[in-house]
């Protein structure tokens, strides 16, 4: 089990620009972190990196578990969850399907879909193309999978930007309930976390 | 292997169900097929000389149809994140891409080229080897052709570089299953031009994966 982020030092390079550099942060179980920033700063760059998909261009991300550090590559495969701005949703499959694959894919079950399914309010639109889903049904469809397949760090980008009001409280509760059980969360974000959270600015 | 079948199970219902898979295999045969002799002439004896080539070349052509967006749909809606990040490594990830592809469009295009063979006028004396043949050799278009997919990840015209990536690597197969075909009609040594294919099919199977792991891990950096 996952229990905490050390990020030290970190530099992001894109192509030729600079986005941070010496980035210091820590996120233990329990933490909720909101990264802010402009457009560009490198919010989505640095949940990337966190996720391993990037390569920093100076310092480390460790991981540490209950009996002292993970090896990276083992943690980034069964202790994090990353829900982009793109939702990775195949337009032409069933809402169902995708949910079902991106479940069992992550390692959870038919019977923990479902119940996600209820928890995010989908099961009327389990049966639809996802072509046919608005952007904020398509995003529960997406979050689904965090509920689906317990992991322990969440990364998120821009979350709740398509969920309406109700939805956006709904999965508030959700993120606290994560938390509560020793979960991390780690979201780019522009409106404020609905969850108690350490803002951390990012190319300020 | 859980994650892997989970994994090649949806691919296979993608490539099944957005108009690709057998039908569309079939469907570019009975194109090929139709429009050769109205092409190249009415020669039963030309047809039947040109129905093993035309065979490979269609089993070729109908491989590239569907495999520029092997990759690209899901580094385009963001699934790419996702099979990176999942339990299998990147490279059994390719493998099951690859192998769905081959056995949603591949496997069902070899089984169709005798078909194809005998209605140009080929003798039936070489059905027997053009189907182990076309199988080998379209798991290599698979594969090789999954590898120029990666490569042109994120590329507009990713197209045109797929084509331009994966037509010298799709020489050699082509020579040796035509060149065996050749031989066994014309009652020479044919088992050298299988085993290169087979061999070239492997090495493809075996070396490919890995590069398109790598390619890909590149495209998401």
């Amino acid at each position: 089990m996952l229990r905490a982020i050390r990020i030290k030092d970190l530099s992001l390079v894109r192509g030729e620009r600079r986005l941070f550099s010496g980035l210091d942060l820590e996120i233990s179980a329990g933490d909720a972190v909101a990264l802010t920033g402009r457009n560009g700063a490198g919010k989505t760059s640095l949940l990337r990196a966190v996720a391993g998909l990037l390569r920093p261009a100076q310092g480390t991300v460790g991981f540490e578990g209950e009996a002292g550090p993970l090896e990276a590559e083992v943690a980034r495969a069964d202790a994090l969850h990353l829900v982009g701005h793109h939702d990775g949703l195949k337009s032409t499959r069933s809402a169902w399907d995708e949910l079902l694959f991106q479940t069992l894919w992550t390692g959870g079950t038919e019977a923990s879909a479902r119940a996600a399914a209820t928890k995010l309010d989908l099961d009327r639109l389990l049966g639809l193309e996802i072509r046919r889903l608005s952007a904020g049904q398509r995003r529960r469809v997406a979050l689904a999978r965090l509920l689906a397949s317990p992991r322990a760090l969440w990364l998120l980008d821009e979350p709740m930007a398509p969920l309406d009001a109700g939805h956006r409280e709904g999965f508030g509760g959700l993120m606290a309930q994560h938390l509560a059980g020793g979960g991390m969360v780690l979201a780019a974000v522009h409106d404020p976390l609905p969850v108690p959270c350490r803002v951390v600015e990012i190319g300020g | 292997m859980r994650a892997f079948l989970i994994l090649l199970r949806r691919e296979l219902a993608l490539a099944w169900g957005n108009g690709g898979g057998p039908l569309l295999a079939l469907a570019f045969y009975a194109c090929v097929v139709t429009l050769l002799p109205l092409a190249a002439g009415r020669a039963p004896e030309r047809l039947a000389s040109l129905a093993p080539g035309i065979a490979w070349l269609a089993l070729a052509l109908a491989a590239l149809l569907s495999l520029e967006r092997l990759f690209e749909r899901d580094f385009e809606d963001g699934a790419l994140d996702l099979l990176a990040l999942g339990p299998a490594p990147l490279e059994a990830v390719a493998v099951a891409k690859c192998l769905a592809h081959w056995l949603a469009a591949g496997a069902p295009l070899a089984l169709a080229a005798p078909v194809a063979a005998l209605a140009l006028g080929a003798p039936s004396s070489i059905i027997p080897l053009l189907i182990p043949c076309a199988l080998a050799g379209g798991l290599a278009f698979s594969f090789l052709g999954g590898l120029g997919a990666s490569l042109a990840l994120g590329s507009k015209r990713g197209g045109l570089l797929v084509a331009v990536i994966v037509l010298p690597l799709y020489v050699p197969p082509v020579i040796f299953g035509a060149g065996a075909l050749d031989a066994l009609a014309g009652g020479l040594p044919w088992t050298g031009g299988l085993f290169l294919l087979l061999a070239y099919s492997t090495a493809a199977v075996a070396l490919g994966p890995i590069a398109m792991a790598a390619a890909c891990r590149n495209a998401l950096d």
